[in-house]
């Protein structure tokens, strides 16, 4: 209701201020429904995003209950596929994705010592498009013939012979997409716009630098997948054949068009969470990040060499050598970039006086085990090796090496570093800590054994195995439900901490240097930065 | 609070980005004309058929030309049994066709089986046949045509001394098979 900028915003209204005014926040469901405030939108990014956390991460313990032993014991594989489907698509679209637009609202504005975003009624409408989302999503799963069981990547054909529910699915990418583009136009006019004066680009908080770029990612890729789902609804309902071979089309072309999205998608993904480690890992090492210049040039190789690497996960469709060799080399190439990230974090702890509370453990195992995972990614990359891996569980433990330990993680680093600010309470750093080892132990038992099954040969997305890989698939099964439990441990630290924490203390980690620890009370008033801090 | 100048700067780079947007939507479809060229131009498609040789037997000895003969009886059956072609000349090694047709002259039901015999008798064992009627058990209705066929491949190991091969299928009738209900 408050729109502070926004001047198409009703001068009027039951809780209308003058500018400049400070006064908490609203009350009342009707203060979410409305609320302009990027605080609140914040909060409920990352709420939204937790919760749908934790219904991709029951499906995703359906997948490992199935796969406990060989044979069919608890779903049938038509259910099986829409849970990887589903998991999928929930993790990346409604987990990850929005908990770092939720940090983006949170933080960008705070960082760059703006008011609130440039669009605060355009940012209540990103966020709102979200749970209808979220419910057309799961409503698949009610209409006849059941949810698609297509895989997240939707290829065709098998897009082309579901039932309604692929098309509840296309709906709901729509709308997640127009979302991430409003989300990411924001994000892209506050910080070009409407940073204080002195905060020259240079200056800008690693962070934020992370999300200009993911940004610009979102609306260059997002649209394209829009395109690529639209493709695919008029293939099945308006006799186009874009993808329909008996009509002239060409399923293959589908995958090109989505990985041209795909790829840049893992970087939507990884470059937020790279921004948060860039400001935790300083602040913990009680040192700047090293190499800040080289961290921006690096952020932005890595989001231009994510256009042209996009067919190497599709290798073995059928092309040219050529075209193996290019994507191979273009692929490897991204390596550079990525070593450059990781050698400075790397540089900022040397001779650092670290500390070891729960946003540093965890973004220090972001650091080991994304960088396993980019390990795996490079061994991915060459082109015999992958014709050999291929859709087996050694690209699952890769891609969640990086989205669980690299995003995920980060996440997790991000909550916990900046919970005290904004709710003003600290959490439990005991309890913090145990989330985060029960956390690191359990992730590494799902998913260090399914680099073996993938090179012995486990395919994924498949119900049933041959019973030399039981036992590899059984401790992954009981790490991820150790992995699910723990998770609920984090909730009740968070509802812990919220009801009855201790007062968190303006600068609650000596090394945190932004404006939001520098210049803020905490808590933090509801309106922050009304007058433009000026920055040195 | 920022100046109104701000404000209007927000709403052009909204316009801009929105720009964007609607471009790579557009950039997305074509995609479509654009790989259609690519494969057209690079011949992607053509991948498996450019500068690949015919595909050839190679198994075939050309140098060798058996006589086949083909025989066919029936014992105390009421069908009539014969095969299309009764002579055709084949290189070891390629696979060869010919079919037979049967005719059940009765007004029952009737079913057979084919027993194939070979002169000389040694020469079956070079005989590899990969579908035959004499497989399974043939049942014809009343008054019913089939033809069917014998596929196989002389094996060019076949002693050099047999030029002349006769092959003779038999059908007899397998008592005690009965009408299925229905």
């Amino acid at each position: 209701m408050s729109a502070v900028i926004d001047n198409h915003a009703p001068a009027h209204g039951h809780d209308s201020h003058d500018h400049g005014d400070h006064h908490g926040a609203p009350h009342g469901l009707m203060r979410w429904v409305t609320t302009t405030n990027h605080k609140d939108i914040g909060t409920m990014y990352l709420w939204f995003s937790f919760i749908m956390f934790l219904v991709g991460g029951v499906m995703a313990l359906t997948i490992r209950a199935e796969l406990f032993e060989p044979g069919l014991q608890i779903v049938s594989p038509e259910f099986f596929n829409t849970m990887t489907t589903y998991h999928g698509l929930i993790m990346v679209f409604g987990a990850i994705m929005p908990a770092f637009v939720g940090f983006a609202n949170w933080l960008i504005p705070l960082m760059i010592g703006a008011p609130d975003m440039a669009f605060p009624r355009m940012n209540n409408w990103s966020f709102w498009l979200l749970p209808p989302a979220g419910i057309l999503l799961m409503s698949s799963f009610l209409l006849p013939g059941g949810a698609a069981g297509v895989g997240w990547t939707m290829y065709a054909p098998l897009t082309s012979q579901m039932g309604p529910g692929m098309d509840t699915t296309i709906f709901a990418v729509h709308l997640l997409g127009m979302s991430s583009i409003m989300g990411s136009i924001n994000i892209i006019t506050t910080i070009l716009n409407m940073r204080a004066p002195g905060m020259t680009m240079m200056k800008m908080p690693m962070f934020v630098w992370t999300w200009l770029i993911t940004a610009y990612l979102l609306i260059a890729v997002m649209p394209v997948l829009a395109g690529a789902v639209t493709m695919t609804l008029t293939d099945r309902h308006f006799g186009t054949s874009f993808f329909n071979a008996a009509g002239g089309g060409d399923p293959v072309l589908y995958q090109h068009i989505f990985w041209f999205f795909g790829h840049p998608e893992v970087y939507i993904i990884a470059i937020p969470a790279f921004g948060v480690v860039s400001q935790v890992i300083p602040a913990f090492s009680r040192k700047p990040l090293f190499g800040y210049a080289s961290m921006v040039y690096a952020t932005s190789s890595i989001a231009i060499l994510s256009f042209i690497v996009w067919a190497h996960h599709m290798y073995t469709v059928g092309m040219p050598v050529a075209g193996q060799l290019y994507f191979m080399y273009a692929t490897m190439l991204i390596a550079v970039p990525t070593g450059v990230k990781v050698f400075n974090w790397v540089a900022t702890m040397w001779k650092g006086s670290l500390t070891f509370e729960t946003p540093m453990l965890f973004a220090l195992g972001f650091l080991f085990l994304f960088t396993l995972g980019g390990f795996t990614g490079l061994v991915l990359s060459l082109v015999p090796v992958d014709v050999q891996l291929q859709d087996t569980y050694y690209v699952v433990a890769h891609f969640h090496y990086v989205m669980v330990a690299g995003a995920l993680f980060s996440a997790f680093a991000g909550v916990y570093f900046w919970f005290p600010k904004w709710t003003g309470k600290m959490y439990d750093e005991k309890l913090g800590k145990i989330h985060f080892w029960l956390t690191l132990v359990f992730f590494n038992m799902i998913f260090f054994v399914q680099h073996f099954l993938g090179l012995a040969g486990m395919p994924r997305r498949i119900p049933d195995y041959n019973p030399q890989f039981t036992e590899f698939n059984q401790i992954s099964t009981i790490g991820a439900f150790g992995f699910g439990l723990s998770q609920l441990l984090f909730l009740y630290i968070l509802l812990k901490a919220i009801k009855s924490g201790k007062p968190a203390e303006q600068k609650q980690w000596d090394g945190a240097d932004t404006l939001e620890w520098t210049h803020l009370p905490t808590p933090m008033p509801y309106h922050t930065f009304e007058n433009p801090p000026t920055v040195k | 609070m920022p100046a109104a100048g701000i404000t209007i700067a927000n709403r052009l780079m909204r316009y801009k980005l929105l720009a964007i947007t609607l471009i790579m939507f557009g950039f997305g479809f074509a995609l479509v004309p654009f790989y259609d060229e690519i494969c057209r131009v690079t011949g992607v498609r053509e991948l498996f058929k450019a500068n690949e040789p015919v595909v050839e037997n190679t198994q075939v000895d050309t140098t060798r030309k058996i006589a086949l003969e083909f025989d066919a009886n029936t014992q105390r059956l009421g069908w009539t049994f014969h095969p299309l072609e009764s002579h055709v000349d084949v290189h070891p090694g390629q696979v060869t066709q010919v079919v037979y047709e049967v005719r059940n002259t009765q007004n029952r039901e009737i079913t057979g089986q084919a027993v194939p015999s070979y002169g000389p008798e040694r020469a079956g064992q070079y005989f590899q046949k990969l579908e035959c009627f004499c497989f399974r058990q043939q049942t014809l209705g009343p008054g019913e045509v089939r033809q069917m066929p014998v596929v196989f491949i002389i094996d060019p190991n076949m002693p050099k001394d047999l030029n002349t091969v006769t092959l003779s299928y038999t059908f007899f009738e397998v008592a005690g098979v009965q009408k299925k209900p229905g």
